[in-house]
């Protein structure tokens, strides 16, 4: 089923866009397997996501750790820590 | 009872401040968050996640409600690009006592700074970067749980 990504901050600048939707296999069942999936789709995509340590997450609007199942989420995001107030 | 706000607009202080005054609790405390100059930054741009930021902050302030005997929590953050002097965040509770409202009013900052999908970008002249997020920041939420 097709999964809106988001990348904020330095993670889309790197990616070059805010938003894609896409299909990854059955074998992607967790948030870091889904980064290590969309490294593959561009130099951008592998640079932004090389370094797990540095990314954080949240599925439909929620914080989760990297090792969250996808589940049925619709909307995952993809960023760096936190750095409003 | 909550009021949260992520707006471009600047932060209107005497607006907040009264609005919380009026919920006719014995004290009113407040955190304003003003842009640093130091370093040699002439802007910041203030990124965030449009929707998830809005529910963030709401939960924020639903556990402060849950956690203290609170009569109203405002948090107003700006987004966008500011200078240096401009206010960037805004938080205020209003209790009965002081107590309640002080250790409310840390407490809604603390987890902001963690809690809430927003992100930095310093302009130096005609250099920027992206401000990266401070472990003392986690260590200060942490204290609360």
């Amino acid at each position: 089923m097709a999964i809106a990504v988001l990348y904020f901050a330095w993670v889309r600048e790197s990616v070059g866009c805010g938003e894609e939707s896409v299909d990854p296999p059955e074998s992607v069942r967790t948030v870091s397997d889904l980064i290590v999936w969309l490294r593959e789709r561009s130099d951008g995509h592998a640079q932004a996501l090389e370094d797990m340590g540095r990314l954080r997450a949240a599925i439909d609007q929620n914080f989760v750790p990297l090792d969250a199942e996808l589940g049925a989420a619709r909307e995952v995001a993809i960023f760096p820590p936190v750095t409003g107030g | 009872m909550i009021r949260v706000s992520v707006q471009p607009a600047p932060i209107e202080l005497g607006v907040e401040v009264a609005a919380l005054e009026e919920r006719g609790a014995g004290g009113v405390a407040t955190f304003t968050g003003v842009v640093r100059g130091d370093d040699g930054v002439t802007e910041l741009m203030l990124e965030h996640y449009p929707g998830m930021t809005e529910a963030a902050l709401v939960g924020i302030a639903e556990a402060a409600l849950a956690r203290w005997d609170l009569m109203g929590v405002t948090i107003v953050h700006r987004v966008g690009p500011m200078v240096p002097g401009d206010r960037i965040v805004f938080v205020g509770t209003a209790a009965s006592h002081r107590r309640e409202a002080l250790e409310s009013c840390a407490y809604l900052i603390d987890r902001l700074k963690t809690d809430a999908p927003f992100w930095k970008r310093e302009k130096l002249g005609s250099e920027s970067r992206w401000v990266d997020a401070r472990g003392s920041d986690a260590d200060a939420a942490g204290r609360w749980e």
